[in-house]
């Protein structure tokens, strides 16, 4: 029985029961008004929490001239129009922003930040739970202790250091840094997964005449592939998210990651036109979005490596 | 056949210890090295050592000390709200109800927005003209529709919980239901055959069970509420006046606009220290609960 | 195909735990040789040293002429079904049994050939393209014989491999191993802790304890001739009945507590060891079916009280208890050596038409040429 369907068995059984066995299966009336209770306050609760969603959609489709009228009506305004996005994704600012740009940004480096933390981890993960090295839970220690470093406290070393090395507004300062956000979480997960991979599995393909790295790559990689594909999601999550780093290390307009380009999006000396932020808004929303839809278990899973585990 | 084993092993593990010392061993050294510094780098001096200076400024001076009280107040409420709400949604989605899957796809969606995004959304929400939150007090005739929210001492805060708290919610509500999903249906069963009420088994089992989630999901909270930067950034940028900055803001205007690495690097020390004492009590408490 | 030779292969571990003392072992080409024991007793770490899955401390392996210790397994030519199968869960069964042969670099159509070989020996054929998930078992377990048989291996290991069925596609499966070990006629070494499956497939089996080979022999001559109170205990189910006894002084007669039993000149003749106890402790072992309910004539007689009749069809279990200390072997099947360790407790098995019930007091006939006897301080058998 669900809470937000009707109560099915409230009313008299049609069937013909014995006296005593048909008031047990009516629920008590303060049992269905608990369950009508638990059901509004549910509603209510996602409504809420979805309700901003609305409001962004709504005013990023509206026309300039019903922005300047103001806020009528919590309906979508009579003439929905897509130029917010247009101009969002068309039009360089006179500083040199453009946001289309910026989000392909942030896909490549999202991409990129995926690449390495994959390869890089998988390895590490690889060697935590398969191989016999020493001092396993001091790295493991580390790992984690260096995932929970504070970002803005390295802004000021990372800066200097990229200066002096010339990589000061480049990709790659980006997707290094990027790492500390996704190294910890990813070694964790993937060594844990690897660990819950039956030893029996690798021993056989070496029984079966496969090399150490034949029976990684044959077997070991494949049956731990749903692992590294909830990695890949979450590395490229965690880099989609990122503000604090690229507002510290890049400068150039037309390498601004997604985030960074909307900071500055619609702001005239005038007004503020919402209706573009929002739009831009939609846009860096909506992939992750989807992934957070259609991939959700994956991410809670790796959300919670090490926590629960 | 060990020694070709371990070498293996060290091989594999290395390039991702040698990556995580380059971006936070290094840094924290430097800083280190810094905060015993007066070093601003724009002004083409080399460092000169000044022992405690840059200490005795964060006590002294007029910015830190607010900022850290903010950033404190803040952890503390945006912590004890999000878990309350997360816990009591976390439990709603733990009983069987059809369209479970959907609601917990739906509550969860938030989380998908960047943070600094988040910011700039609720931003707009919370825009005097164009926003939803002045509009619909307006429309319903209550206080605060002339409210210009985030432009005030008093309320700028309450903004800027609020985006935090949508955001963030959800996140502390998957962590707890995941650990609320890990208790066995059968000792449930087990104490309502004993007797117990749906309020003992909450309190007596539900609870020291989901112990362990809860103190991680805590823990992973405090540590972001304590390092909020972006949400403030995109709402306020520490203003009106100095009414909402926080402690990673101040330590990035240091280090970005006034290039004082001496300063900055004494307020990322001390960043740093409060961050791995919670960590530390992440790694103890985790380790209580799995010793026991 | 090869003969396997263990010479004085020990394992110890990092902690300085020796898994493995010194252990000889010679399987002939051909030979079914079960390695059997308690949990622990090191059977499986013979079995992955063999396999070159774990070092060898120290001793010699040879495999055919071949000294094999610092081979990987790759190298030995050697074909392993693991207890839990350890099936490719991403390849399907065709690929799981080809997977060896194609790190073999064999071409396609061979591979093709002798994978369909495989199947159509174990019955597979129609299970070809699914993926182990989808399959019952029996099946999955097939499918690790299949993986092996393939290769036509020089040797078979097989670690528990029917531990995972249930019952009684256990006992089918036990007849299906032997027989598709004979047709392929390579050495085995197939290790369990089920005593049954040691009986019934083993030409030879080896009985381990604690890292020492205790017994290696035919089955028969392990049930009837146990070396030791160990082997004794372990092999045969119900369990031997092991007594603690009293030699009388002039060595004719038997004391169990209050009940004594002669022992004829004629055992005394065969086996003049006995003499050496006269007057001192010795323990007596009778099997369940050497203790038939006694007749009016018989005079070699135990009298005990039932607690208990399991009745099974074929035969009747009594368990019963007398006034003599029971001993305990060290490791035997601990699941009925606590249910009924009671001071005295026994088993005999007998007739099942017999209307015997619990409370009853019964009178068995000791068959007293098929007693045997065991020295307390060593545990040895007293033979000679």
């Amino acid at each position: 029985m669900s809470a937000l369907s009707a109560p099915q068995s409230t009313g008299a059984p049609t069937h013909v029961a014995t006296p005593d066995v048909a008031p047990r299966l009516r629920r008590p009336p303060g049992k269905i008004a608990l369950r009508i209770a638990f059901a509004l306050l549910i509603v209510i609760f996602v409504v809420g929490m979805l309700f901003p969603f609305y409001w962004i959609i709504i005013t990023s489709l509206k026309s300039p001239a019903a922005l300047n009228r103001g806020t009528r009506s919590v309906l979508p305004s009579a003439h929905l129009t897509l130029g917010a996005y247009r101009t969002d994704l068309l039009m360089t600012s006179v500083t040199g922003v453009n946001f289309g740009r910026a989000l392909l940004n942030s896909v490549g480096i999202g991409l990129c930040v995926v690449a390495v933390t994959v390869v890089l981890t998988t390895m590490a993960g690889y060697a935590l739970s398969r191989t016999r090295i020493r001092g396993k839970k001091s790295i493991l220690g580390f790992v984690l202790i260096a995932g929970f470093f504070p970002p803005l406290a390295m802004v000021g070393p990372l800066f200097l250091t990229y200066e002096r090395v010339h990589l000061l507004d480049s990709y790659p300062s980006l997707i290094i840094t990027y790492m500390v956000y996704t190294l910890p979480l990813a070694t964790w997960f993937l060594a844990n997964f690897f660990s819950q991979i039956p030893h029996q599995l690798e021993e056989a393909a070496l029984v079966d005449g496969a090399t150490r790295l034949q029976a990684l790559r044959k077997v070991i990689l494949p049956v731990a592939a749903p692992g590294i594909f909830t990695v890949a999601i979450l590395s490229f999550i965690l880099s989609w998210n990122d503000f604090a780093f690229s507002v510290s290390f890049i400068n150039t307009p037309n390498m601004f990651t997604a985030p960074l380009a909307l900071m500055g999006l619609g702001q005239s000396q005038y007004q503020v036109f919402y209706n573009r932020i929002d739009a831009a808004v939609v846009m860096i929303t909506l992939p992750v979005a989807l992934l957070v839809i259609f991939a959700q278990r994956r991410i809670v899973s790796g959300l919670t490596a090490g926590a629960l585990k | 056949m060990l020694a070709s084993d371990r070498r293996l092993g060290y091989a594999l593990v290395a390039p991702t210890v040698i990556v995580l010392v380059v971006i936070t061993g290094y840094p924290l050294a430097y800083n280190l090295w810094n905060s015993f510094h007066h070093y601003v780098v724009t002004s083409g001096q080399p460092a000169t050592f000044n022992g405690l200076a840059n200490y005795a400024r964060l006590f002294h001076g007029q910015s830190f000390l607010p900022a850290l009280e903010n950033t404190a107040g803040f952890t503390v409420v945006s912590v004890v709200l999000e878990t309350a709400i997360g816990l009591a949604l976390a439990l709603a989605l733990n009983r069987p109800f059809r369209g479970r899957g959907a609601v917990r796809a739906a509550v969860f969606i938030p989380w998908a927005v960047p943070t600094v995004v988040s910011g700039m959304l609720w931003k707009s929400m919370f825009d005097p003209q164009q926003g939803f939150v002045n509009y619909v007090l307006r429309v319903l005739h209550l206080p605060g529709g002339h409210v210009t929210w985030l432009a005030n001492t008093g309320t700028a805060w309450g903004a800027i919980l609020v985006a935090d708290a949508w955001r963030n919610t959800p996140f502390m509500a998957i962590l707890l239901l995941a650990g609320l999903q890990v208790i066995p249906s059968e000792i449930y069963e087990a104490a309502r055959i004993d007797g117990a009420t749906a309020w003992q088994s909450f309190r007596r089992i539900t609870l020291p069970m989901l112990k362990p989630a809860l103190m991680v999901a805590l823990i992973f909270r405090t540590l972001s509420a304590f390092l909020i930067y972006d949400v403030v950034y995109a709402m306020t940028s520490g203003g009106p006046g100095s009414s909402t900055d926080v402690l990673s803001y101040l330590d990035w205007r240091a280090f970005l606009v006034q290039s004082d690495f001496g300063y900055g690097g004494a307020v990322a020390v001390f960043l740093i220290i409060v961050c791995l004492a919670i960590a530390a009590a992440y790694v103890r408490a985790f380790r209580v609960e799995t010793v026991r | 195909m090869a003969n396997v030779s263990l010479e004085r292969i020990t394992k110890i571990y990092n902690n300085d735990f020796e898994a493995v003392h010194q252990i000889d072992l010679e399987i002939a080409d051909g030979e079914f040789m079960v390695l059997v024991g308690p949990s622990g007793c090191g059977k499986t770490t013979v079995l992955r040293m063999v396999a070159g899955l774990e070092e060898i401390t120290s001793g010699i392996l040879r495999i055919g002429d071949r000294v094999v210790n610092n081979l990987s397994p790759k190298d030995r030519d050697i074909a392993m079904v693991f207890q839990n199968y350890a099936l490719y869960p991403h390849m399907t069964v065709g690929e799981n049994i080809g997977f060896g042969l194609k790190m073999r670099k064999l071409g396609k159509d061979e591979i093709q050939r002798k994978v369909r070989d495989a199947t159509a020996i174990l019955g597979l054929d129609d299970w070809i393209d699914r993926k182990p998930g989808q399959l019952s078992g029996g099946q999955r377990q097939r499918v690790a014989m299949g993986r092996a048989i393939v290769r036509d291996p020089s040797v078979f290991l097989m670690d528990e491999p029917l531990s995972n069925l249930d019952a009684k596609l256990r006992v089918h499966m036990r007849a299906e191993v032997s027989r598709i070990q004979r047709r392929l006629g390579a050495p085995t070494m197939y290790v369990t802790h089920d005593q049954t499956e040691a009986m019934t497939m083993g030409d030879r089996v080896a009985v381990l304890l604690s890292g020492n080979v205790q017994q290696c022999d035919a089955p028969q001559n392990l049930y009837d001739h146990p070396d030791n109170l160990f082997v004794a205990a372990f092999i045969g189910s119900p369990s031997m009945n092991l007594y603690e006894a009293h030699f009388a002084d002039d060595g004719t007669r038997l004391l169990l507590g209050s009940q004594s039993l002669s022992l004829p000149e004629r055992i005394r003749a065969a086996r003049p060891g006995l003499a050496a106890y006269s007057g001192r402790k010795i323990i007596i072992g009778l099997r369940p079916e050497h203790l038939p309910l006694a007749g009016p004539v018989d005079d070699q007689v135990l009298c005990g009280d039932v607690d208990l009749v399991e009745a099974l069809g074929s035969e009747l279990l009594v368990h019963f208890t007398i006034d003599a200390q029971r001993v305990r072997a060290e490791a035997a099947d601990e699941e009925e050596e606590d249910q009924f360790a009671g001071r005295g407790a026994g088993v005999a098995r007998v007739d099942p038409r017999l209307p015997i019930k619990p409370g009853d007091a019964v009178r068995f006939a000791v068959d007293v040429d098929r007693m045997q006897f065991f020295d307390p301080a060593t545990t040895k058998a007293i033979w000679a």
